[in-house]
């Protein structure tokens, strides 16, 4: 029988063949572990009278949804954590400020292609990106994993995403899957792997981008088929059995926004122009990496946001972090007005950071919109990319980037100008501090970016 | 007989507990009784042992923070009825020992407040208005259900059920 990949590399762990439906026992080549719900973990290795974990190197954890320690309580939290990565003798452990658990699971090569991974977070469906079956789980199936080894699973039905064409400028990958999320549904591939076809050559952060947010379809897993990083074994089958077939023509994409509070309420941005909103997230596992950050300082380099709005940047890592300074990304951002945060999970989730009053908008670039995500029930949240992020920090409200990133800089200031007008009576204007502005501003032109990123 | 609490479609896991209410944040003797703080805010309040949960697609969609399900355990519920389970919310449930159970017509059939009985052997939700067909589940689950959830299956057979 072809098999799908999550067929194949199951088949593969498991040491049988395995088709969808069937449950199998798999081993897991790594299980990641981080601080929100240390606690439960450790009580329930005790619970199950596992005094260790089965292979300490196999073992990865992390500090990063609410860190660094916003409270006391979370204070505490941390500090068992660290004493149980001390006493477990846990080598792999990244504290506050290392970043999110995603990325560096990634991109420090923590994910073997063609292997099972298991994650205490929902978006652990990132590892994909490098052809690995990665899946989130609940902290009790994380216990029995660090206990055993193994995790049972039911083998997927596979969904086949395929990307044709090449999207225009200020059109991202992010619009892309925001695409898919719009067609397949918060619960279309529930239960299901969906495997993206015509992704394998992207950068690797646009295929976390991908792989991680197909966590808000109710996937299972999400891989990318082809990666430099996979093994030669390590493809779909030719004729292979499919529940939902899906193909986004990236050359015709728009960019999308999805309207809150639902991941699948997305529209085309034309429907969304003239929102007025007063916060801007840029970072998480979606999009918090360098070329996020570079579309977003292509068009607010040299220039100012809007005074009544903030912008919170939050790098996905320290290498992205050190790449944002090191080429004046960084410095572009924060001269433009963005408060930058330390490298980890950021206001994302609602518990650190910059978290949202009642009744007010946010368009954040992260993968979730729900009621209550990131702080106050009675706060909306807008999803989009980094070009739109940055467009709405400037004017005020959300817009199409794509006139921005082609006027010259009297058109851009019109446009500007003219979103800024239609966003009256919302939040105060805020006098952007340093008196060596002017000086960083021209500074940050300067040293810009060395090429301009439209892709 | 216990009291039905009845959700829509897509109820994710920040409506059950919200991440700001998370145990490490408030504490672990305290964030269950932020259950459905915002979505019901006299749930945690008005909540019995052996109450169900009711609900549409999707159940327990997002985070997969067990907490939320933690939540659930503490308050004593006695199951959840729905059309169908976010993949993560299912195996938390049965990994805590609370039976989750898929229905086709339980929404149609229990009204909020309904006073419900599950009778898991004859497969039936009862309700006044009717009963609802309640669809098996796996052995292996049942298996783990039956023990009290997967810490007790494990530590009395040391290994997982047969998956066969």
């Amino acid at each position: 029988m072809p098999k799908t990949l999550a067929e194949k590399i199951l088949s593969r762990v498991a040491g049988r063949d395995a088709k969808a439906g069937d449950l199998v026992i798999a081993p897991v080549s790594r299980v990641m572990v981080h601080d929100s719900v240390i606690d439960a973990v450790i009580a329930g290795l005790r619970d199950l009278g596992k005094e260790r974990v089965w292979d300490t190197t196999k073992v990865a954890v992390f500090v990063d949804h609410a860190a660094p320690a916003p409270t006391p309580v979370v204070a505490d939290s941390h500090r068992v954590l660290r004493e149980w990565v001390r006493t477990q003798e846990i080598a792999t452990f990244y504290d506050a400020g290392e970043g999110v658990c995603h990325q560096i699971m990634v991109e420090e090569g923590y994910c073997e292609p063609g292997t099972v991974i298991v994650g205490s977070d929902s978006h652990s469906n990132s590892y994909g990106a490098v052809g690995a079956f990665g899946a989130g789980m609940g902290a009790t199936d994380i216990a029995v994993a660090l206990a055993l080894g193994r995790t049972w699973l039911r083998v997927p039905e596979s969904i086949k995403v395929t990307f044709t064409g090449r999207p225009r400028k200020g059109v991202t990958m992010k619009d892309a899957i925001m695409r898919v999320v719009r067609e397949i549904g918060t619960d279309g591939a529930r239960y299901a792997c969906v495997e993206f076809h015509g992704a394998g050559s992207l950068p690797q952060g646009d295929r976390i981008t991908l792989a991680g947010m197909t966590t808000e379809m109710g996937a299972k897993a999400g891989i990318v088929v082809a990666t430099p990083e996979a093994p030669d074994w390590l493809y779909p089958d030719r004729g292979a059995a499919y529940a939902n077939e899906v193909t986004v023509d990236l050359s015709t994409l728009e960019p999308q926004i999805a309207v809150p509070p639902r991941v699948d309420q997305v529209v085309d941005i034309s429907e969304a122009v003239g929102q007025p909103v007063d916060v801007v997230f840029l970072g998480s596992c979606t999009n918090g990496r360098l070329v996020d950050m570079r579309q977003a300082a292509t068009v607010l380099r040299g220039r100012r946001i809007s005074p009544q709005v903030r912008l919170e940047v939050v790098p996905s890592s320290r290498r992205q972090f050190e790449d944002a300074m090191a080429d004046g990304t960084l410095l572009a951002l924060s001269a433009a007005g963005a408060v930058i945060g330390s490298s980890g999970c950021g206001p994302c989730l609602g518990r650190t950071g910059g978290v949202l009053a009642a009744q007010e908008i946010c368009l954040s670039t992260a993968n979730r919109n729900y009621r209550g995500r990131m702080g106050s029930p009675d706060a909306s949240i807008f999803i989009g990319s980094p070009y739109v992020a940055a467009v709405a920090a400037l004017t005020g409200v959300i817009d199409d980037p794509r006139p921005y990133l082609e006027a010259s800089d009297d058109e851009f200031d019109d446009l500007v100008a003219r979103r800024r007008s239609e966003r009256a009576g919302r939040g105060a204007a805020s006098v952007r501090s340093g008196d060596r502005s002017r000086e960083l501003m021209v500074m940050a032109a300067r040293v810009g970016v060395a090429a301009e990123i439209d892709d | 007989m216990a009291r039905a609490w009845v959700f829509g479609d897509d109820l994710d896991t920040d409506q059950m507990v919200p991440g700001r209410y998370a145990p490490f944040m408030v504490g672990q003797d305290k964030f269950h009784t932020y259950a459905f703080c915002d979505a019901r805010p006299n749930f945690a309040k008005e909540v019995a042992r052996g109450d169900l949960l009711v609900g549409g697609e999707n159940f327990g969609c997002g985070s997969s923070r067990e907490y939320a399900v933690a939540a659930l355990k503490k308050h004593g519920i006695g199951g959840i009825v729905a059309k169908s389970f976010a993949r993560i919310f299912f195996r938390n449930c049965i990994n805590l020992g609370i039976p989750v159970l898929e229905s086709a017509d339980a929404l149609a059939v229990v009204h909020d407040g309904d006073d419900v009985t599950l009778d898991l052997a004859a497969g039936l939700l009862r309700a006044p208005g009717g009963k609802a067909q309640l669809r098996p589940l796996a052995p292996f689950a049942q298996d783990i259900l039956a023990a009290g959830g997967v810490v007790a299956y494990l530590r009395e057979h040391g290994d997982f059920p047969p998956v066969a």
